[in-house]
């Protein structure tokens, strides 16, 4: 059996006596498209922060291809090809789309990377490089947000909630652009309410409720397992 | 602006105020260019971590008085020339700005400005408990009457500032074209985007604040053989901290050129008011200015002219 890129085992994380999230374990094959679903504040975002090292974990293990992570700090976990996007877009206000992209190029990009010109082509931005993030739409931003976790020549990729706020056509342009990222060989965790876009991207779906892994398998079989319809629906 | 161009000019204004020198007399020029290079220097020194990294330093004092101790210190020991001093002054306070920012720079924002004033106001207390160099009472410099060159010693001293403070801008703007400038624009807008994007956030502030520090202490230095008598309430006066908050703030924090024009201007108009209007009236005027650029040109002088240009 080949190795996941990324494997999360018994991961615990306490703020003081509460348990946001309890013994998780899951793992990510190369080149899988995951989604991660549940109710808000079940601890989606702090298992995202988690897995990227901006939250420290109480307990567990959590490696990317066979190499313990938990202890770097965030920055070389990024150079290591685990990026994450953030849930509400969080540009450089004060640098030009292009220096946006620039900074995740020079500080974690690898050789062999696609080039500013491709990104910026292939999220439709071309045009826009020399703007400053407050001058984008709010989709623009979302993409923006893609484009800079693209240059940082992602391995794993966590797209944490980019389709919040976004209309029927604009989740779909934002599907198809993940589905191509996937289709280059970029791994990808997606984090989403929208359960249209979740169905269409995910070959596999995980379920985190109250900080508990509850579901893990094929999208169908988690969407009908009935503890995930409790939490979602009540009894 | 080329490099070639920028290197250019920087000579040719340090050959321009040497020929200049020549022609004047009178020792005051030298005194108050003394004190335009000296805050060129500290300005750009501050922005360093003030304007391209968003951490405001409220203990410029402290380094710079640092720098200005160590200098009295060595000098009681030994006879060294002017050059070690500064050095020395360079490396105390890149010390202190080391151990400062490995213990504060986890603090965000506010805390950290907190943290930095607090170390000036530990440092004087250090300082006037510290015998050797004159403690509360000061210390007496003995200011050579000549500098090594010929000339009085100010205007030596003038002309070493001048290096000095031209040294800091080409390495200020040398930080800001590099990919360290851009890793440091990346941390003022979002630190924790930064970091999560492969920004060593930690090791690059820790960087600057050295350099900073380092530049503070280098500008303190011979400030002993300046004033001639130093004494605490001097040497850490809160004038410091204040006038190089508020050069780069007046000049524009985004780029190099902005702590310079801040810093010529402030000064020139401080020294101006001092001799012809009061004394207390300048720090006034540095704080009416201050607020005027806050609320009217939040971005300096650079960022309104800027402004200016796209509209036109």
């Amino acid at each position: 059996m080949t190795q996941p890129l990324l494997a999360v085992n018994g991961l615990t994380k306490q703020f003081g006596g509460f348990t946001a999230l309890a013994d998780i374990s899951m793992h990510v094959m190369s080149g899988e498209r995951l989604g991660l679903i549940g109710p808000n504040g079940s601890g989606k975002t702090t298992l995202v922060n988690c897995i990227s090292g901006t939250l420290p974990i109480s307990a567990g293990s959590v490696t990317l291809d066979n190499r313990r992570i938990d202890g770097l700090p965030p920055h070389q976990r990024a150079r290591l090809g685990l990026v994450r996007s953030f849930q509400l877009p969080r540009p450089f206000g004060s640098l030009t789309v292009a220096d946006n992209l620039r900074v995740a190029t020079v500080y974690a990009g690898r050789s062999g990377a696609a080039s500013m010109p491709e990104l910026l082509e292939m999220v439709g931005l071309k045009g826009k490089a020399d703007r400053l993030p407050r001058e984008l739409t709010q989709i623009e931003m979302r993409k923006l947000e893609l484009a800079r976790a693209m240059a940082a020549s992602p391995r794993l990729m966590i797209v944490d909630e980019a389709m919040a706020g976004l209309s029927h056509t604009e989740v779909d342009e934002i599907v198809a652009l993940l589905l191509q990222l996937s289709a280059q060989g970029v791994t990808i965790i997606m984090i989403e309410h929208i359960m249209r876009a979740v169905m269409t991207f995910s070959q596999r779906l995980i379920c985190v409720v109250a900080g508990r892994k509850v579901a893990d398998g094929d999208p169908d079989e988690v969407t009908a397992n009935p503890e995930v319809l409790k939490a979602y629906l009540g009894e | 602006m080329s490099n070639a161009a920028f290197w250019a000019l920087s000579a040719m204004l340090v050959a321009a105020l040497w020929l200049a020198g020549r022609l004047v007399t009178n020792e005051y020029v030298f005194f108050m260019g003394y004190a335009v290079a000296q805050y060129v220097l500290l300005a750009t020194a501050w922005n360093l971590l003030g304007g391209y990294a968003g951490y405001i330093n409220f203990g410029t004092a402290a380094f710079f008085a640092l720098g200005a101790y160590v200098s009295v210190a060595i000098n009681k020991l030994v006879a060294v020339p002017l050059a070690v001093l500064i050095l020395a002054g360079a490396v105390a306070a890149g010390a202190v700005g080391l151990a400062m920012g490995y213990l504060t720079l986890k603090l965000r924002g506010v805390f950290f400005s907190i943290a930095t004033l607090a170390l000036a106001i530990v440092a004087q207390a250090a300082v006037t408990n510290w015998e050797f160099v004159g403690g509360a009472s000061g210390a007496y410099v003995l200011r050579p009457s000549e500098g090594p060159w010929g000339g009085s010693y100010v205007e030596y001293l003038f002309y070493v500032m001048l290096v000095m403070a031209v040294g800091a801008v080409a390495l200020a703007r040398s930080i800001e074209r590099s990919t360290v400038g851009l890793g440091l624009s990346a941390i003022r807008d979002d630190e924790l985007v930064a970091e999560a994007y492969g920004v060593p956030t930690l090791r690059l502030k820790l960087l600057v604040t050295v350099l900073s520090g380092a530049l503070m202490g280098m500008a303190g230095a011979p400030l002993p053989f300046y004033v001639a008598y130093l004494d605490p309430p001097s040497a850490f006066n809160l004038s410091y901290a204040v006038n190089t908050i508020a050069m780069p703030l007046i000049g524009g924090t985004s780029t190099w050129i902005g702590p310079v024009i801040g810093a010529v201007l402030l000064t020139m108009v401080q020294q101006t008011a001092m001799v012809t209007i009061s004394s207390a009236f300048n720090l006034m005027l540095v704080g009416l200015l201050m607020v005027a650029f806050i609320t009217l040109a939040p971005n300096g002088i650079v960022g309104l002219v800027r402004s200016l240009r796209r509209r036109a």
